[in-house]
């Protein structure tokens, strides 16, 4: 009796922490469908008309600028340094896990051993040297940088995968005569591609949050989405609903990428050291 | 760029040669792994390389003439300028902060997810949404939707019960940036807990169990021995992080109020007051510490790695 009393009592305080820590967005996603009115009130009001309103303010439609600039640059960085990524990673994933070079452990905790790295350690440089370049507020800056930030989870997620890759299959394509590209094409990323794709989420995810370096080297024509919400750091009046609205906008990519990689989001995040 | 990508493409006429020595197999085998390397190294290392040099200049962007090397004039004034120092202790106060409750939260969430119960994939998708907010939109979310002293939902749950009305950032502005940086952060200690819970000898418990064993003593003597590694690597990982954290504090309080750390101060001391030579001693002092904190994750993980080495 005590023992089913505990086993629903601990079930329910589950629940209960899973609700604690979803409450501030469910209470976000409520409010950005509510009026600016019935957004700013104390206590707050639960059962208010939904409106899109926050959602049309954010949009521009009511003036204001426009935030699809910003978003289509996120895109633009997040997709094509995922994609940078996977092209530099693939063929060295495959130098550290199915022809392996020598050394391949040191050469695997050199690529961690950036990741460690803070990022205001080269911000200067970086910044001085995009000044002079003329590369200040160019999408395709930040495209590098977050290749570099990304490249050393997606090589260690990626040997992790390969490994396991039967190396028999692959001896069989070099003996009929297949080339390095053509294996990884045909051979290792067909096999390899869950794990390929959940990599690719994770550095998606990763490249779409970052602030500091687009916050630093960008300007009006190559801001990203999080600095684009960065305008809404000083209040406005009454502008929660479109705040909410922004803030779930923005987030929406990041929350559909990491719902769906969500069995390899460890793995990722704690570097391929868990599984 | 595109040099560097099509690497792997211009080794192969090596498959040409007849008897390729040693060495050109060598290169051969290495040729894959060059291009992601040598990226590394032209975008990560050798801006570090810079900013070390930087440091040791007293250099203000306002002034380029007067760009002169002054040794270690930057530290001695970034560890004796009182609001620098300070931020160093802001920096190790939150990151210690975040870190260890979140490591305890993150612990107590991954025990109650590692039973059976109904729900419990709703209510692990519904503890990950946290990690999964864009952080500078939950810091706004932190900062406007539930700090506000007028409107917030804090506040407004406090109306109910008759509480006061506290102005959270501007009474206590460090504790509220920790507040939304432990919301983001559980989740990320629960995954990795949790894995290291999945990854425990069940037979063993069973066995512990059969023989008497209390939940206890089970949990103080077989699962706290094992999760060992996972907490610390938890803890490595989330320090790695959270020292360089910008978003929250640039967006809750803007560096205010004593909130600022090194990440902040970095920014702050190039970008606004245009101080290159203080900005890079600040931001060599951010490395070595990273680096005491890297020391021992690289450890963790390494043992981590052999062990799973070992087991393939």
């Amino acid at each position: 009796m005590t023992a089913v009393l505990r086993r629903n009592g601990l079930g329910l305080l589950a629940w209960l922490a899973g609700i604690v820590f979803f409450l501030p967005i469910a209470w976000m996603t409520l409010t950005s469908f509510h009026s600016e009115q019935d957004a700013a009130t104390n206590p707050p009001s639960f059962t208010a008309a939904l409106t899109l309103d926050g959602y049309r303010e954010f949009f521009g439609t009511g003036g204001g600028a426009s935030p699809w600039p910003a978003l289509v640059n996120s895109l633009v960085a997040s997709a094509a340094s995922t994609l940078l990524v996977l092209l530099l990673a693939l063929p060295a994933a495959y130098a550290l896990s199915i022809r392996r070079v020598r050394k391949w452990t040191d050469v695997l905790f050199f690529f961690l051993s950036t990741k460690m790295l803070p990022a205001v350690a080269g911000l200067l440089p970086l910044y001085l040297f995009a000044k002079n370049a003329g590369l200040l507020d160019n999408i395709w800056l930040l495209v590098l940088l977050y290749t570099s930030m990304n490249l050393p989870i997606a090589v260690w997620m990626m040997q992790s995968f390969l490994a396991e890759i039967p190396v028999a299959v692959i001896e069989a394509a070099r003996v009929d005569g297949a080339r390095l590209p053509t294996i990884l094409a045909r051979v290792v990323a067909p096999i390899a591609l869950p794990g390929i794709a959940a990599t690719a989420l994770i550095c998606f995810i990763f490249s779409w949050n970052e602030l500091l370096f687009a916050r630093v080297l960008t300007g009006v024509v190559a801001e990203t989405a999080p600095v684009f919400l960065t305008g809404f750091i000083t209040s406005q009046g009454l502008f929660l609903a479109k705040v909410c609205a922004a803030s779930l906008v923005v987030s929406l990519p990041v929350l559909a990428a990491g719902f769906a990689a969500q069995d390899k989001l460890v793995q990722g995040l704690s570097l391929g050291a868990v599984k | 760029m595109t040099a560097t990508t099509t690497t792997p493409v211009t080794t192969a006429p090596v498959r040409t040669v007849r008897q390729p020595s040693a060495r050109l197999r060598g290169w051969a085998t290495r040729a894959p792994l060059l291009p992601a390397l040598v990226f590394m190294i032209v975008v990560t290392q050798l801006p570090f390389v810079a900013t070390l040099v930087i440091s040791f200049f007293d250099w203000n962007a306002l002034y380029p003439k007067a760009r002169r090397f002054t040794g270690l004039d930057n530290y001695r004034q970034v560890l004796t300028d009182a609001d620098l120092r300070h931020s160093v202790w802001t920096t190790v106060l939150l990151t210690a902060t975040v870190v260890l409750v979140s490591l305890v939260l993150g612990l107590a969430l991954a025990l109650l997810l590692d039973r059976r119960f109904r729900g419990r994939g709703v209510v692990r998708t519904l503890l990950i949404a946290p990690f999964l907010i864009v952080p500078v939109a939950a810091a706004l979310l932190w900062k406007h939707v539930l700090y506000n002293p007028e409107y917030g939902l804090f506040n407004g749950l406090l109306h109910y019960v008759g509480g006061p009305q506290p102005d959270w950032i501007s009474n206590t502005p460090l504790l509220a940036v920790e507040a939304s940086l432990v919301w983001q952060w559980t989740p990320f200690m629960m995954l990795i807990l949790l894995a290291g819970l999945q990854s425990r000898d069940h037979e063993q418990i069973e066995a512990a169990r059969v023989d008497g064993a209390s939940d206890w003593q089970i949990f103080r003597h077989l699962t706290l021995p094992h999760l060992r590694r996972y907490l610390e690597l938890g803890a490595l990982l989330g320090s790695i992080y959270i020292v360089q954290n910008f978003d929250a504090v640039f967006t809750i309080t803007s560096g205010g109020l004593g909130t600022a750390n090194l990440p902040y101060t970095v920014y702050q001391s190039f970008y606004q007051a245009h101080e290159n030579g203080l900005a890079s001693a600040a931001g060599v002092l951010v490395v070595i510490g990273s680096i005491v904190i890297a020391t021992f994750a690289l450890r963790v993980v390494s043992s981590l790695f052999r062990e799973e080495v070992a087991r393939s």
